[in-house]
């Protein structure tokens, strides 16, 4: 089971992701269900009608914007990376905090190791779905790797050149 | 020299640390060997045919003399006393072990060095004319921008994993000494009518594979919003640029599939959720980094030097050497000095750790210990005072540095080839001495005129063979080192891709067909005013095929014919 790193703690949840309609069947209903994009379209409302919380994840290449209304009713939102190299999903971050102004959990899951830890926290994700190799206890240094940050981002929106001469 | 501030050195010493860890756990198994390939390749570090080559960044172009020493202290220290300093104002060692390499950022990071982001599919080192502050045609000082756009680029979370490399240039003046026009992105200061500083931005020029010259998606972009509208340009090639190829990864391939007028728009579109945002530049900001650059204590002095003129008519070999490679500036009685590094017999950009220290203590002695290295893999003192230049030569002779090629065939481009690097496909190195050799008659030299001569080992084109007058490009020729060779290409402001001549040649023909090449164009030159471009440019390729290949190529002409119009 991956570990879940939330607010730059270890926690226990359970979690269950989905990958197409078949996974359906098997759901207990309480667990926490993460959909992906094509399956919510179809399937929202019978996930909504459900007790246990529940979520969408989105994939490298799907745009947020395709979500942007209902950002408010999600309890987690994820987004997938295929490969740890696919740096799509910092974007898709971004865009969803800073455009659609989404506050609620970000989560980034798949190919998710130590050493992209920090940036994708300045990106806006607040919650990491370790590969299960990872150390997740080793992993948490990686959010002091760098004590400051040049640019803007959904973290940090003030860049340094403007807090330098605050 | 930008001197950083504190945040600045946190950031380079906090690299050091992390990238300690990072090989610490590569070593200890800990991290994979693909996981660790992104890690340190963010850190310049290739693992090579013989050994780690690692690539250390010399932003825009700008070393004091004491990070020299540093230099030459690693060269000789980790390395086999030399380095090789790359058409991409980089400089990389050649020999350096694995686990030592953190010691050396550490070393780097002593005199404000790094090798952040000098690989990688991240924003690469960014660079600019080599006369960069001291030209006279220059409309800003384009170091103040880079270094500007070297804090932005650095560490920058979003853009951390891009589809493939991107490299920026910047140019300052009214001639392009950048070749912004064969970068990811190309910046050129421009002053609108109302006087005001802003910036031409081209995207989508690169050499590789596919070899393109970068279109303007903005004629005028005021400064202030120089940062955010790159955001923009990054955050479309992010999300949209392809990743199921390696080949057609680069953000021209974007440009060009999207069409230029449909990428513009979208980076429009982006840009209005991001123009005036944060990211806005501030008047305050950049002054404060240009009152980080130190600024050379000038004399006033004459426009002319009667010791230069005596010396000048009593050495020719001086002058020789003064007509070459010593070039104007800004300020009067003051000249910018090349050093050549294309000495015949040396591999091009290679400097011993012994002349890196020559160098290191001519420019405290007569340059404000300052010094440039430009992308034509050469070192510049920048700020030599004309009743110096003698005593410079002189000096510098001794270390070999005095080569007068600047401009000329020998002052040959060449990435390091098939002797190091595990991707090329064909030596380089060999290839410029046999040329550098053919050609080494001074005065032949000289008649022959303006003329860059490039060689790239391989498609990823390092040598920038596509823009020489004449590039060289090694090829695999069923397992053979053959080369290809192109006429007609050009860097600066009529930035042109050259065009291939015909089959290509054994190695040990190269210098012949160079010579052939050369032969037309002395016989075809309107007057010795006409340079070899300019020459290509009026008669075309054709007459040099048919030089080249006489009637075989007359022949594959005839029998092409044939076969389009049966």
């Amino acid at each position: 089971m991956a570990t879940l790193i939330k607010n730059r703690s270890i926690v226990s949840e359970s979690w269950q992701t989905l990958n197409s309609a078949d996974d359906l069947a098997a759901l207990s209903p309480d667990a926490g269900v993460l959909a992906p994009l094509a399956l919510w379209q179809t399937h929202g409302a019978a996930l909504r009608a459900r007790p246990g919380k529940v979520g969408v994840w989105l994939n490298s290449h799907e745009d947020p914007a395709s979500i942007a209304k209902e950002l408010p009713s999600f309890d987690v939102v994820a987004v997938n990376f295929p490969k740890f190299a696919d740096g799509r999903g910092y974007s898709i971050a971004r865009l969803l905090r800073e455009r659609y102004g989404y506050t609620g959990e970000l989560r980034a899951i798949g190919d998710v190791l130590r050493d992209q830890l920090q940036d994708l926290e300045r990106c806006g994700f607040d919650a990491f779905e370790l590969r299960s190799d990872q150390d997740a206890q080793a992993a948490l240094g990686a959010f002091a790797d760098f004590s400051n940050q040049y640019q803007t981002s959904a973290l940090q929106p003030v860049p340094l050149f403007r807090r330098r001469l605050a | 020299m930008y001197i950083y501030d504190q945040i600045d050195q946190q950031f380079v010493d906090e690299r050091v640390a992390q990238f300690r860890d990072q090989t610490r756990r590569f070593l200890a198994g800990e991290l994979g060997e693909e996981e660790f390939k992104a890690l340190r390749l963010r850190n310049g570090l290739y693992l090579q045919r013989y050994a780690p080559m690692l690539r250390v960044a010399i932003p825009y172009g700008m070393l004091s003399s004491r990070q020299l020493r540093k230099l030459a202290h690693i060269a000789r220290t980790y390395d086999k006393g030399y380095g090789h300093f790359s058409t991409r104002q980089n400089i990389q060692y050649n020999w350096p072990k694995l686990e030592q390499v953190p010691d050396i950022l550490a070393e780097l990071a002593n005199v404000q060095m790094h090798a952040i982001q000098t690989s990688g599919n991240c924003v690469r080192n960014i660079t600019t004319d080599h006369f960069a502050g001291v030209a006279p045609d220059e409309i800003v000082n384009p170091m103040v921008w880079c270094e500007i756009l070297r804090q932005w680029s650095t560490f920058h979370p979003e853009f951390n994993f891009l589809p493939r490399k991107f490299k920026i240039a910047v140019n300052g003046a009214e001639q392009d000494r950048a070749a912004i026009q064969v970068h990811d992105i190309g910046i050129n200061a421009v002053r609108n009518e109302a006087g005001e500083i802003g910036f031409r931005i081209l995207v989508g020029g690169g050499l590789g594979r596919t070899p393109i010259i970068g279109v303007v998606v903005r004629e005028f972009l005021p400064w202030q919003h120089l940062l955010s509208y790159l955001d923009a340009i990054l955050r479309v090639y992010n999300c949209y640029g392809r990743r199921d190829n390696l080949y057609k990864a680069r953000i021209k391939i974007l440009v060009k599939e999207r069409t230029p007028d449909k990428f513009r728009e979208e980076v429009e579109a982006e840009w209005q959720h991001l123009k005036d945002g944060p990211a806005t530049l501030i008047e305050a900001e950049v002054e404060r980094v240009a009152a980080r650059f130190t600024v050379p204590a000038y004399e006033t002095l004459p426009a002319q030097d009667a010791s230069l003129q005596a010396a000048l008519s009593a050495d020719k070999a001086f002058a020789r050497w003064h007509q070459r490679n010593v070039h104007a500036h800004k300020m009067p009685g003051y000249a910018a000095v090349t050093l050549s590094l294309k000495k015949s017999g040396v591999a091009p950009g290679d400097a011993t750790a012994e002349q890196m220290e020559a160098v290191a203590e001519l420019a405290d002695q007569y340059s404000f210990g300052e010094l440039r290295v430009s992308h034509e893999q050469n070192l510049i003192l920048s700020d030599v005072k004309l009743a110096d230049l003698y005593s410079v030569w002189s000096t510098a002779r001794y270390y070999g540095l005095v080569t007068p090629n600047i401009g000329l065939l020998t002052n040959i481009i060449a990435c390091p080839g098939g002797d190091f690097c595990s991707l090329a496909n064909a030596k380089s190195i060999p290839v410029a001495l046999a040329i550098q050799e053919r050609f080494d008659d001074l005065d032949y030299l000289h008649d022959i005129g303006e003329l860059d001569l490039n060689i790239s080992g391989c498609m990823n084109s390092c040598g920038h063979h596509h823009v020489g007058n004449i590039g060289i490009l090694g090829v695999d020729k069923q397992g053979a080192e053959f080369y290809q060779i192109s006429i007609g290409g050009s860097q600066g402001n009529n930035a042109a891709i050259g065009k291939v001549i015909g089959p290509s040649f054994a190695q040990e023909e190269v210098p012949d067909v160079i010579e052939k090449l050369i032969q037309l164009y002395l016989a075809q030159r309107d007057s010795e005013h006409e340079r070899f471009a300019d020459t290509v440019r009026r008669i075309g390729i054709e007459p040099f095929k048919q030089h080249i290949y006489g009637n075989a190529h007359k022949e594959s002409q005839h029998r092409q014919r044939e076969l389009a119009n049966p």
